[in-house]
């Protein structure tokens, strides 16, 4: 029977199905950090309960960790017990860790594919939602509660109903200065921040065949933003390539064997979805999120929506209340809207080609003076491979602030945050209420977007911006 | 994990969409190691002005919904992050049933792991809680799991679905860790059969 690149994978773990029940699910990969665990592990050692596959289990410290200099004592005393609490959990458990003071320490999505911990074919699950970031390699990835990191802790497995399938075809190239962020964006504004509720996406098409692996992260790690379980792409030559070499990939023969077996996972071409949806990006302008849900987003040369233009009163409430906090008046053009701060980084836009492509637009240039910005690469990985290419000079130079590797502003959970009422281009994937601080205000956009807003000091439309 | 069979309690109402989990319990609040003690930070940025005294603005601090334990909200309800400590800090705040039209995954996932119920049902359904909160200060519902019904004193009648073994594990009070590790055979039989590319 043709089956999709997500009935694959399920069918392949499911250890247990009895009729009428949901299936008991095994997982390859489980990925761990330091704010949604200590309960869990907690759980665990009440229970007298041990860790079944520790050797399946990899931890990091991002949510919580300072991105100013590492070799300083940690100021807050609760971050800093909740990162002792998983170091010596993972001690205590024989876990592998990477922590504050390992060469790979980094945001846990970020550092999974970087490693080669991710592969097509797998599941893979994590006490975060963005865990649907890892998608990308053709893996059913998804984040769980604090209660299903221990159940999978102590059993390796997981009790779950299937999930149904949408497929979502993206149609048409690119142009130059769109990118993937534009694309996801523009997809949650299309289907809406519940439109893919209960659903596994699969992602395919032209334009997801020509991205590259981290654009590819890109597009899935947003999948949870649209209300989806998990975000998939099939796996393909671009996957291979970029696992290649990597630490935890296989090698030799055994890569190839591997390779062989990622083959046979995407999806069948008579295989059925229960929803399908196509969307022609060739004219997709860079988008911009307005509001305070992730399906707020508008077109750079749009303007901001008036609640009047709605005939439903709820929504209508619903637009003014984000108006109100975000501080926009209705109607006012995006390329009005002034810019105090702007973050690029999180396991949206962290990676090495993020970096690279917006250091090319900041280069030779000088952030506005009314302009506080800073980089905060995903992983130290990252950070090194940025600085053997020049890439922090060209930040530094420009007057961005370069940091350690961590989630930062993304959730403000360290000290990175924004004041009330500073505005932030940044290119992390929420923009709820207090986000990023209490009473900040953040529109999402791409790294190349975050970048010219920074020397601009106000959004412009990177496409015809004289990029030299 | 606690059982949940009847429950009979005060309506608190609030009609918003898309509330997220960074509203239902902020970042700042993360940092406990321990499931419990979250109540008093629920909806921190809403419920409390800078001067740290409730905001009258806020659904929650009327002096109406004071002690309710059914909470009645619009679209996409716990929309947002995978934590846990939004379903901690409704419950330990008082909150053992939540009805809304929808529910982002995980977090009604993580909801049913402590005992709580989040009910769908649709927004014309929802809308008439609302104005009936609205009408009846102190207006209470009771919500049978095992008849999956909702009733209020005036003949409301409202049916729900909820999936089977989801109910059973509630009405049970299960710990499904437990059942997993009673199926050890069938998961060591798994791991022999299973394919590994490292
Ligand atoms: S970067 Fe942001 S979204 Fe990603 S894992 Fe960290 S906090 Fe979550």
């Amino acid at each position: 029977m043709a089956k999709t690149l997500f009935e694959k994978i399920w069918d392949k773990h499911v250890v247990l199905q009895e009729p009428g029940q949901p299936a008991l699910l095994y997982i390859d990969c489980h990925l761990v950090h330091e704010v949604t665990s200590p309960q869990a592990f907690e759980g665990l050692r009440l229970a007298g309960r041990k860790v079944r596959r520790s050797d399946l289990t990899y931890a990091t410290v991002d949510h919580n960790v300072p991105t100013t200099d590492r070799s300083l004592p940690i100021v807050d005393q609760v971050s800093l017990q909740q990162i002792n609490t998983l170091t010596q959990n993972c001690s205590d458990f024989g876990i592998q860790f990477f922590g504050l003071d390992n060469p790979s320490q980094g945001i846990v999505h970020v550092i999974g594919p970087e490693m080669g911990i991710t592969q097509p074919g797998m599941t893979i699950v994590c006490g975060d939602s963005h865990t649907s970031t890892h998608g990308a390699f053709g893996a059913l990835a998804f984040g769980i509660g604090t209660s299903e990191v221990e159940h999978v802790l102590a059993t390796q497995c997981l009790v779950q109903a299937k999930p149904r399938t949408f497929r979502i075809s993206l149609n048409g190239s690119l142009h130059p200065g769109v990118t993937a962020k534009d694309v996801i964006l523009y997809i949650i504004r299309t289907i809406g921040t519940a439109g893919a509720t209960g659903y596994v996406l699969e992602y395919a098409g032209e334009a997801i065949r020509k991205m590259s692996m981290e654009e590819r992260m890109t597009i899935c790690n947003m999948s949870i933003e649209g209300g989806a379980r998990a975000g998939m792409i099939a796996p393909d030559d671009t996957t291979f390539d970029y696992l290649e070499g990597r630490s935890y990939s296989p090698t030799g023969k055994r890569f190839q064997e591997a390779v062989d077996y990622w083959q046979t996972l995407p999806t069948d071409p008579a295989a059925q979805f229960d929803r399908e949806l196509t969307l022609e990006i060739g004219d997709l302008p860079p988008q911009v999120s307005w509001g305070t849900s992730p399906g707020m987003v508008t077109d750079v040369t749009g303007n901001i929506p008036n609640p009047e233009d709605s005939s439903d009163p709820v929504e209508q409430k619903t637009i003014q209340r984000a108006l109100d906090y975000m501080g926009l008046r209705a109607g006012m053009p995006v390329g009005e809207i002034a810019i105090d701060r702007v973050f690029i980084g999180s396991c949206t836009n962290s990676r090495i080609e993020d970096l690279r492509a917006a250091a090319k637009v900041v280069q030779g240039r000088k952030v506005s003076s009314s302009v506080h910005a800073m980089v905060v690469p995903g992983s130290q990985p990252v950070k090194r491979l940025a600085e053997s290419e020049g890439l922090d000079a060209i930040f530094r130079e420009a007057g961005f602030e370069w940091r350690e590797s961590g989630c930062s502003m993304c959730l403000a959970m360290n000290p990175d945050v924004l004041q009330p009422g500073e505005r932030c281009a940044s290119t992390s994937n929420r923009n709820f209420e207090g986000r990023q601080g209490k009473g900040g205000r953040t529109h999402l956009v791409g790294p190349e977007m975050a970048a010219a807003a920074a020397i601009e000091g106000r959004f412009v439309d990177i496409r015809n911006w004289d990029r030299d | 994990m606690e059982a949940f069979v009847k429950h009979t309690g005060l309506v608190a109402a609030l009609n918003r969409v898309n509330v997220d989990t960074d509203q239902i319990i902020p970042k700042q609040f993360l940092k406990r190691i321990e499931r419990t003690g979250f109540g008093q930070f629920l909806f921190f940025d809403w419920r409390f002005l800078e001067d740290g005294s409730p905001d009258p603005a806020f659904e929650l601090n009327r002096t109406e919904f004071a002690g309710a334990s059914i909470l009645v909200a619009g679209d996409n309800f716990g929309c947002g992050s995978s934590r846990e400590h939004a379903p901690w800090a409704l419950l330990d705040y008082g909150f053992k049933v939540i009805i809304a039209p929808s529910f982002a995954d995980i977090f009604f996932n993580n909801c049913f792991k402590n005992g709580m119920l989040p009910i769908k049902v649709s927004q014309t359904l929802v809308d008439q809680i609302f104005e009936k909160v609205a009408a009846q200060p102190g207006y209470q519902l009771a919500v049978d799991l095992e008849a999956q019904v909702i009733r209020d004193d005036s003949g409301l009648e409202i049916p729900f679905e909820v999936e089977p073994f989801r109910r059973e594990s509630l009405l049970r009070g299960l710990d499904e860790i437990g059942l997993t590790l009673k199926k050890d055979a069938a998961i060591r039989d798994y791991e022999e059969r299973r394919e590994v590319f490292r």
